[in-house]
């Protein structure tokens, strides 16, 4: 094992914790938008994506990279609108004072 | 071409531990109702953060190629997240779901191609980590596009099985493995192409025998596996912002899904290869008897508005036929008018009420349905026993008594909503047909129980006339 993927490996193992940890407590009035929120976060593959499309040598891996980077780039801007519009919903009317949190 | 101003991969990285914090301090926001909206823009600007340094990479070219990705992406992204209305909502996160997983399984395929055979071969993680991408990430994008596929009525919701198919699937999923370790052992693209067609086809095959009412654990489930295959590739190219982000989402995936799991009283591994053993009976015709025959009452509009005028207590239970029909606006009309006449008003939710934990939260947050009002499914049940009318709203397998009675119905065990124990029950129903899980509802035949036939909203709105006309 290379001192690289130890590093890799004790990160992965930290986030596996902190994932656990920072959604314990979340109502179950927010289990929708957050499982809409992480989702749009595992668009993070769309760095992988550019990584990739920036190395590719052939043209069947420049449409692969492509492909995913377009893919990538729904799932991050799909999935965080989607959840904002979601969370709107949420927001405090003005006009409904008797609306209780 | 590269970019003038590439930096140099330590500040690269330094950015990428920011755009991590601004992650997990999204997430954080996020599971709580007060800094639910402002945890999503922070976590959008950790992304932002992320996608923009990594265009400053060392030795990265082909930006013509990026930039239009990205374009194209973000026209699809913004659009369909735009058009689409809140009660397709869970169809949508399964479809921006399946993309993401896509997206891990073409990266691996990229730099399998890209590397494979190397001179001298790949190093081992690296061989791992690209064939644990290309598997989780096929299974989750054709898994997820059945979902959403189920979900959008495209497929039927009801589980589709047949003989011998878990052996079938157990098979198929073998060979996928075996094709990957011949993939990693001899480096032939043929392998790789082999390794993705076996795991699109099991993703397809995963979900087909899943009924329609277990479909938000699975999606949950599928979530998971999206964050697990970024992760994946964050180890092939040696990216910790992947890994991170990957996994933080893999891991509060997980956890989520045993927490919808655990509401549902059923395993993991219940929802996913316990497919319901009953084949459900056709009946989609409206009609006023159930597919065994037994007989139910029907009620006018104008006489059930006269039992929820005079009721004490009223109990809403709303489900997807509310969400479907749009009826959250007038149902919410109909609440303050039978409030003005000093009735109680309460919704009772089912923690899967709708498609998703919190749909019909926030489809009746968008009714402006005040929060005190809704009552959960614990807090719900003792209520019902001291309510007059219960008034079913497009709900079914979640109000269905067999859950609690009868060993041999597929629902055995779920908790549910006694509906029954109510002093009168009115359902609105479109017809008799069976609910999301294709099981008969024993609640209609049941003596207390006035079904009022018909599209949700229009029901609803002849309730409101009703109740201004008594």
């Amino acid at each position: 094992m290379n001192a690289e993927l130890i590093f890799s490996l004790t990160i992965f193992a930290l986030a596996v914790f902190l994932g656990f940890e920072l959604i314990a407590r979340v109502p179950t009035l927010l289990h929708t938008p957050l499982m809409s929120g992480t989702n749009a976060i595992h668009g993070i593959v769309l760095v992988g994506a550019m990584l990739v499309a920036g190395t590719a040598d052939s043209t069947l891996e420049q449409v692969l990279a492509f492909v995913a980077i377009v893919f990538g780039t729904v799932n991050v801007v799909g999935g965080f609108l989607v959840t904002d519009r979601m969370l709107d919903m949420f927001r405090r009317r003005p006009d409904r004072p008797d609306r209780a949190e | 071409m590269t970019l003038p101003l590439a930096l140099s991969q330590n500040t690269v990285n330094l950015v990428y531990a920011a755009a991590a914090i601004l992650l997990i301090l999204g997430i954080k926001r996020l599971s709580s109702p007060a800094t639910a909206r402002s945890g999503n823009l922070v976590a959008a600007a950790g992304m932002a953060l992320a996608v923009g340094i990594t265009l400053f990479s060392p030795g990265l070219d082909r930006y013509w190629l990026i930039v239009a990705g990205i374009a194209v992406g973000s026209v699809i992204g913004i659009v369909s997240a735009r058009m689409v209305r809140m009660t397709a909502m869970p169809q949508m996160v399964a479809l921006f779901n399946g993309v993401g997983g896509g997206a891990a399984a073409l990266i691996a395929a990229a730099e399998f191609h890209r590397l494979a055979p190397g001179p001298g071969g790949l190093a081992g993680d690296i061989l791992a980590g690209i064939m644990f991408s290309a598997l989780i990430g096929s299974i989750s994008f054709s898994g997820s596009l059945v979902a959403f596929a189920k979900l959008q009525e495209l497929l039927p919701g009801r589980p589709l099985t047949f003989p011998a198919q878990q052996v079938f699937n157990g098979l198929l999923f073998a060979a996928t493995l075996a094709a990957a370790v011949a993939a990693a052992a001899a480096e032939k693209q043929v392998w790789m192409v082999a390794l993705l067609s076996g795991a699109l086809i099991f993703g397809v095959m995963l979900v087909l025998p899943i009924g329609g009412a277990d479909m938000p654990v699975v999606i949950s489930f599928l979530n998971a596996f999206t964050g697990l295959a970024a992760a994946s590739t964050g180890f092939v190219l040696d990216n910790v912002a992947l890994i991170i982000g990957g996994t933080l989402v893999g891991a509060s995936g997980t956890l989520l899904t045993v927490l919808m799991g655990r509401a549902m009283n059923r395993s993991l591994a219940n929802v996913l290869f316990g497919a319901f053993g009953a084949a459900p009976s056709g009946g989609g015709s409206p009609g006023a008897a159930t597919s065994d025959g037994q007989m139910v009452r029907e009620i006018t509009a104008d006489d059930a508005a006269v039992m929820l005028a005079y009721a004490s207590q009223v109990m809403v239970v709303p489900g997807y036929g509310l969400a479907v029909a749009q009826a959250q606006h007038a149902t919410r009309e109909l609440a303050d008018l039978l409030e003005g006449r000093g009735v109680r008003v309460k919704y009772a939710i089912h923690p899967v009420a709708g498609r998703m934990p919190g749909h019909m939260n926030v489809l009746l947050a968008e009714a402006s349905v005040p929060y005190p009002q809704l009552l959960d499914m614990e807090d719900a049940n003792p209520e019902l026993g001291r309510t007059d009318v219960a008034l079913v709203v497009g709900a079914n397998d979640v109000t269905n008594p067999a859950a609690r009675s009868n060993p041999e119905s597929p629902l055995y065990g779920m908790p549910i909503l006694d509906v029954d124990s109510a002093a009168n029950v009115i359902v609105l129903k479109r017809g008799m047909s069976p609910g999301f899980a294709g099981i008969d509802n024993e609640l209609y035949s049941n003596p207390k129980t006035a079904m009022l036939f018909g599209d949700a909203k229009a029901s609803v709105e002849r309730l409101v006339a009703g109740v201004k006309a008594v």
